[in-house]
């Protein structure tokens, strides 16, 4: 049973097959986060993968640029409905992070400098489908944007893609990270409309 | 442990997300010459807290439909949700909500949502809200829960405003209310006489009339992006620790 909204015209109705449910697109980027834009220096950042052993395999910012750097281009998507087509990212795939590691966890929290956290399952990290990014738009990432490195896990909402990422943590089980903590959803599929619990 | 990963506000929100709920629009009123505060009767609502928002759906006609989210102005535990929307030019539904709806309309609003922004009234010790624009909206929320309540919890406001005419409930902010002090910051028009020059908030302007980092207030920060950028940073230079600062952006269309 529609509720018509008396008036409303709307005028979005080009067919855009790119654009997942109950988004609109935007030429702006703009910019979702809980508190205040960390200060990260570049000569102190470092970013960890820490396995179920415990283990922990570290790159800092000169040994993560050593590795292969591949171009991204891709659409993103905002759980607060806005999304932004041909975006362009230089990144280290996980696929590189993660050759030679060994796991039996499927599960990952990513952990940001500032204490940001979200959860992620394995999976999606892996196959070409995510990157530890530090360019976007050919500049350096800006720090209210993530810099100077943030996880880039684009076929999920952009929230999963943490900002100012320092270390990925392998769980057993899949547990709730910042937002899924606070009424997110816990997978985050745009296509799907995942948004909320 | 963080303190961003603090689960205490998790349990004071209500957790029913997922119905759209039909809404009739019970009245408007201009509150700048952009912007109008909404009331809606949207029974099955069933209340909200301060600082949650809503997602709100229009249909057209033909059956086309637009959603966008929005802070909630009101704080009750029934069907009554107030919001306020500022119409962005190039906008596709604030124009239509801020310029076209009249009572009688109906729309459809889901939520609430949002767990991290909030203020409830069990929640100890002073509290800052610093709001840029239209960024009011959820600051307004937690004002009115706080009067509501009877909370004695010491409140503190700035409110950055581009001139007089574009504050947002200016009436009920400016009737005095024991407790909370409100600061008013004009960035291109002031009030005639007003001892401040017209600029964007600055470091300043928080040392002077903001709770001092010692108190520890639990500080939200909401407005456009740039204005949340430069109050941030701000805070954290003046001794705040971060995991007490909450932000949130207006941005988008």
């Amino acid at each position: 049973m529609a509720v018509i909204s008396r008036g409303f015209t709307g005028r979005g109705r080009d067919h855009t097959p790119d654009l997942p449910p109950g988004q609109y697109l935007t030429a702006d980027f703009p910019v979702l986060s809980a508190g205040p834009t960390p200060d990260i220096d570049t000569a102190d950042w470092q970013f960890s993968i820490r396995t179920d052993d415990a283990t922990l395999h570290t790159w800092n910012w000169d040994e993560i640029h050593a590795l292969p750097i591949e171009d991204i281009d891709t659409d993103i998507h905002c759980v607060t409905r806005w999304s932004k087509f041909g975006t362009s990212w230089r990144g280290v795939s996980l696929d590189t992070l993660f050759a030679d590691i060994e796991t039996t966890d499927g599960f990952v929290m990513a952990h940001c400098y500032g204490g940001y956290t979200t959860n992620i399952p394995l999976a999606d990290l892996l196959g070409g489908k995510a990157w530890i990014a530090f360019e976007f738009d050919g500049e350096p990432l800006d720090p209210e944007h993530g810099g100077p490195a943030r996880l880039l896990v684009p076929h999920l909402y952009f929230w999963k893609s943490a900002k100012w990422i320092r270390s990925l943590e392998m769980m057993p089980a899949d547990q709730p990270g910042f937002w899924e903590q606070n009424g997110y959803n816990m997978y985050g599929d745009p296509w799907l409309e995942q948004r909320y619990w | 442990m963080s303190t961003l990963s603090e689960r205490e506000t998790r349990d004071a929100v209500p957790h029913r997300v997922g119905l759209w709920h039909a809404g009739v629009v019970v009245s408007t009123k201009t509150e700048s010459p952009t912007g109008r505060s909404i009331v809606l009767d949207v029974p099955g609502w069933g209340g909200n807290i301060a600082g949650q928002h809503a997602d709100l759906r229009l249909t057209a006609a033909d059956g086309y439909q637009a959603v966008r989210s929005y802070s909630i102005a009101s704080v009750s535990d029934g069907d009554r949700v107030e919001l306020a929307v500022d119409r962005l030019p190039t906008g596709e539904v604030s124009p239509y909500l801020v310029d076209e709806l009249r009572p009688g309309d109906q729309l459809e609003l889901r939520g609430p949502l949002g767990g991290w922004f909030v203020w409830t009234p069990s929640l100890p010790g002073a509290v800052q809200l610093i709001g840029g624009g239209s960024g009011i909206v959820p600051l307004m929320a937690m004002i009115r829960s706080r009067t509501a309540s009877g909370s004695d919890a010491p409140f503190r406001l700035l409110y950055s405003v581009r001139s007089p005419d574009d504050a947002f409930f200016r009436s009920e902010l400016d009737t005095p209310t024991p407790g909370l002090d409100v600061t008013w910051l004009y960035t291109r028009v002031t009030p005639e006489g007003w001892g401040r020059s017209p600029g964007r908030i600055t470091v300043d302007d928080l040392a002077e009339s903001a709770f001092p980092a010692s108190l520890s207030p639990a500080v939200f920060v909401c407005g456009p992006t740039g204005f949340v950028e430069t109050v941030a940073r701000a805070l954290v230079a003046l001794g705040h620790d971060p995991h007490k600062v909450k932000t949130e952006r207006f941005g988008g269309a």
